[in-house]
């Protein structure tokens, strides 16, 4: 159900809005990234995912670009 | 007697917080370091209304945990030296996570001031905010400003002066965390005031139950109680059973909530934002294929600019230094001899003159950069550089300096203020003079057409230029791997909007540069030219051991006599396993004032006319010193001294600016020696190994 719909950050495509639904890190990234403003249910727009490019993100009006390894540990609805 | 106030600045980063700074207090500023930690603290004092104000500009956070040396920084300030306003920067166009860090401010219970900053930005966007609201939900004076353009200047000012007068209030709107958070934060709180008075007196029960809540390793170092941290740890059992989360986390949720729940009822859009421009340019900045070669050529035209526009101001510097010696010189009859006109001329005209001609170099260097920042392309440009960086273990910035060391490590090692990770900035400092700087090019093209054939001139001087590349990248690995050991940053980087920076802005950031360049290093580089002067000229000759011989072979014979002179003969031993001799070793040493004088001192010692050798004009006197070399060494010792200037002790201006950046002479010391150390090690193995080949 629910579940099924979770998936990681990185596999959103660009355009797509998508819900926090946890991060799976140690409790400093998840505190840094929960200050920027990732905090859960939060909307997070995929503004850019393609290879060619960074991983962009637009949470809370803001963009911020993650590496790939953190797109990973997002994990969304 | 002005009456006192002491102001924070705090504010995410990309708030705009530096250029409220820089508006508050002009150029009476002052930067230092907080104590015990190696992270910059900004100062500035300057008067208003009859009111002496000292505000410190905290380092940007986007919070105030424990988590990073920066937010520890800027909450003990809060804690320790008890503002009397603190002054949060936000971008009135993002106000809902610049609002985060004003969340953690209401809690340590501060006198608050809210600055909307950028608020031209936020008007373009259809931005309403009723103001009056929302500074009773959040109990702060809020004013709004635009920082780059000075405005809201007064209007801030009186609201610090203002905020400062209030007497003490208790804050009426608490952040409420919801029944059963609060319902544990009561139970802490009662402990604490039991068992710990002290802490409970410093930081305020709330504060501190909140803190220990979340697991604060710093609050909770500082708890002796063994009770209070069990209840602690049962409390943060049984919320984790009813959230399935970490307290911490449903907290900060909860702080959002309550920022949503003030800017639902205050705030409202009438123009959809977009970030639309932004994108458009991203999609073309940052793309795989074309990111590269983009940044490639806009770092060579920052290069290009520095040092090609820099020669000309560069040039009448030099010119009017010259006259200025000359014009001094003249006090004296012509021909006489004099301590005090060569101290003058040569020692303090040549080391003041040796430190300004830099500045027009370091000027337009930081106002390529300030242009690269203010505009938000820096971010960008570490993006695509950071994926070939992270292969050795440093952020994507660390780019920029080392190429700008490619022109000058003077610049180059201020440059690395862009990196935020002081290990990074650490690594990067100490590969910098690896990369051949100009001065070095100078010492390349007196030896390379000396022992080698045209065909082979062109791929010697790129096999240089390669093998300090090469060794940079081994020393950053190695440097990452041991002193410098530890995790690299995870990459999450706020993307701000490209904007236009403002004129006034940058100016201020060049000229802030510039004159901290002048005040600090400059008087490093002054006192040890004198040393080195004084070096030079003593011991001095006797009259007859002179007489009859050319001024040049004088010169040669006063070399030999001073004190740089004996050293470089004392040291031979040393170096005879390197393949050089006392002549090297004495050029060498006086290159560590600048490595040019590598070359002028060469000639002093082979009796070669030393105003012509290496100059446009003196092509012949070149010529004349390299005949010299070659007759005296053989071209492996030639490749050997180039691989030798390469690597070891970078300029004083360097090491003097190095001690500048790091704050501490420990670091510039171990570059010094460091790459001595290394030189020695390299040129020796090449060296010897050379050398039985041949043999």
């Amino acid at each position: 159900m629910e579940d099924e719909k979770r998936r990681p950050l990185s596999k959103v495509k660009a355009g797509e809005t998508v819900k926090l639904a946890g991060i799976e890190a140690g409790r400093d990234l998840h505190s840094r990234l929960a200050s920027m403003g990732l905090v859960s249910n939060v909307e997070i727009t995929v503004v850019s995912n393609s290879r060619s490019g960074p991983f962009v993100i637009s949470v809370k009006n803001s963009k911020m670009m993650l590496g790939r390894g953190m797109a990973h540990k997002i994990m969304v609805l | 007697m002005d009456k006192k106030i002491k102001a924070a600045l705090a504010g995410n980063p990309n708030s705009g917080k530096t250029s409220i700074f820089n508006m508050l207090t002009g150029a009476r500023q002052h930067v230092g370091n907080y104590p015990g930690v190696t992270v910059e603290k900004k100062e500035g004092i300057f008067k208003y209304a009859g009111f002496e104000i000292t505000l410190v500009d905290l380092p940007g956070t986007y919070s105030l945990s424990a988590y990073s040396t920066e937010e520890l920084v800027a909450r003990n300030f809060v804690i320790e030296e008890h503002p009397d306003v603190v002054v949060d920067i936000i971008d009135a166009s993002n106000i809902e996570r610049h609002l985060y860090l004003a969340t953690q401010l209401i809690e340590m219970d501060v006198p608050l001031v809210l600055a909307f900053n950028m608020s031209d930005i936020a008007e373009q966007r259809g931005l309403k905010f009723d103001i009056e609201q929302l500074s009773k939900l959040l109990e702060a004076t809020i004013v709004s400003t635009v920082g780059n353009k000075g405005k809201g200047k007064t209007e801030l000012l009186d609201a610090i002066i203002k905020t400062s007068g209030q007497v003490e209030r208790q804050r009426t709107h608490q952040i409420h965390y919801g029944e059963e958070i609060e319902h544990e934060l009561a139970v802490i709180e009662t402990l604490l005031a039991d068992k710990e008075q002290q802490l409970a007196e410093k930081y305020g029960l709330r504060w501190l139950a909140v803190k220990l809540l979340e697991f604060d390793t710093d609050i909770t170092a500082k708890v002796h109680s063994r009770e209070v941290l069990e209840a602690v740890t049962a409390s943060t059992e049984h919320l984790k059973g009813i959230f399935a989360d970490e307290p911490e986390i449903v907290m900060a949720d909860r702080r959002y909530g309550f920022i949503s729940g003030a800017c639902q009822e205050t705030i409202k859009t009438t123009v959809e934002s977009r970030h639309s421009y932004s994108d458009r340019i991203d999609a073309i900045v940052t793309n795989r294929i074309l990111g590269l070669p983009i940044f490639l050529i806009l770092m060579y035209l920052v290069f290009l600019s520095t040092f090609k526009i820099g020669k000309y101001p560069m040039g009448w510097l030099e010119q009017f230094f010259g006259w200025a010696g000359i014009t001094i010189a003249g006090f004296w009859p012509a021909g006489s001899e004099s301590w005090l006109k060569s101290l003058l001329v040569d020692g303090i005209i040549g080391g003041v003159g040796g430190v300004i001609v830099f500045l027009p170099n370091i000027l337009l260097l930081f106002l390529a950069i300030a242009l690269l920042e203010d505009s938000g392309y820096m971010a960008r440009a570490a993006f695509i550089m950071d994926r070939i960086m992270h292969k050795i273990g440093l952020h994507g910035k660390s780019f920029i300096p080392m190429l700008i060391g490619f022109g000058c490590s003077v610049p180059a090692i201020m440059a690395t203020r862009i990196l935020e990770n002081r290990r990074n900035r650490l690594t990067t400092m100490m590969a910098i003079p690896l990369m051949s700087c100009g001065a070095k090019l100078t010492i390349y093209m007196l030896i390379i057409p000396a022992f080698f054939q045209e065909k082979w001139r062109g791929p010697m001087l790129w096999l240089i230029y390669l093998i300090g590349i090469v060794l940079s990248i081994v020393v950053i690995k190695v440097l990452r791997l041991s002193v410098f050991k530890g995790e690299t940053t995870p990459f999450v980087m706020e993307l701000p909007p490209y904007r236009m920076p403002t004129g006034k802005s940058v100016c201020i950031h060049m000229w802030h540069r510039g004159w901290m360049y002048l005040r600090k290093a400059g008087t490093i580089i002054l006192a040890v030219s004198i040393i080195l002067w004084v070096a030079m000229s003593y011991p001095k000759p006797s009259e007859q051991s002179l007489a009859g011989l050319s001024s040049e072979q004088a010169q040669q014979k006063r070399l030999e006599h001073s004190v740089i002179g004996r050293i470089g003969q004392a040291i031979e031993p040393a170096l005879k396993p390197l393949g050089f001799d006392w002549k090297i070793g004495t050029a060498l040493i006086g290159a560590t004032a600048a490595k040019e004088v590598f070359v002028s001192q060469l000639a002093i010692v082979y009796a070669v006319s030393s105003e012509e050798a290496g100059g446009t004009d003196g092509e012949k006197s070149t010529q004349n010193l390299r005949e010299k070399l070659q007759a005296n060494y053989t071209p492996l010792t030639g490749f050997c001294i180039m691989l030798f200037c390469l690597i070891y002790a970078p300029c004083v201006a360097t090491v003097a600016m190095t001690r500048q950046e790091t704050n501490s002479w420990g670091w510039a010391l171990f570059q010094f020696f460091g790459l001595t150390a290394l030189a020695y090690a390299v040129t020796l193995i090449v060296y010897q190994i050379g050398n039985s080949i041949a043999g």
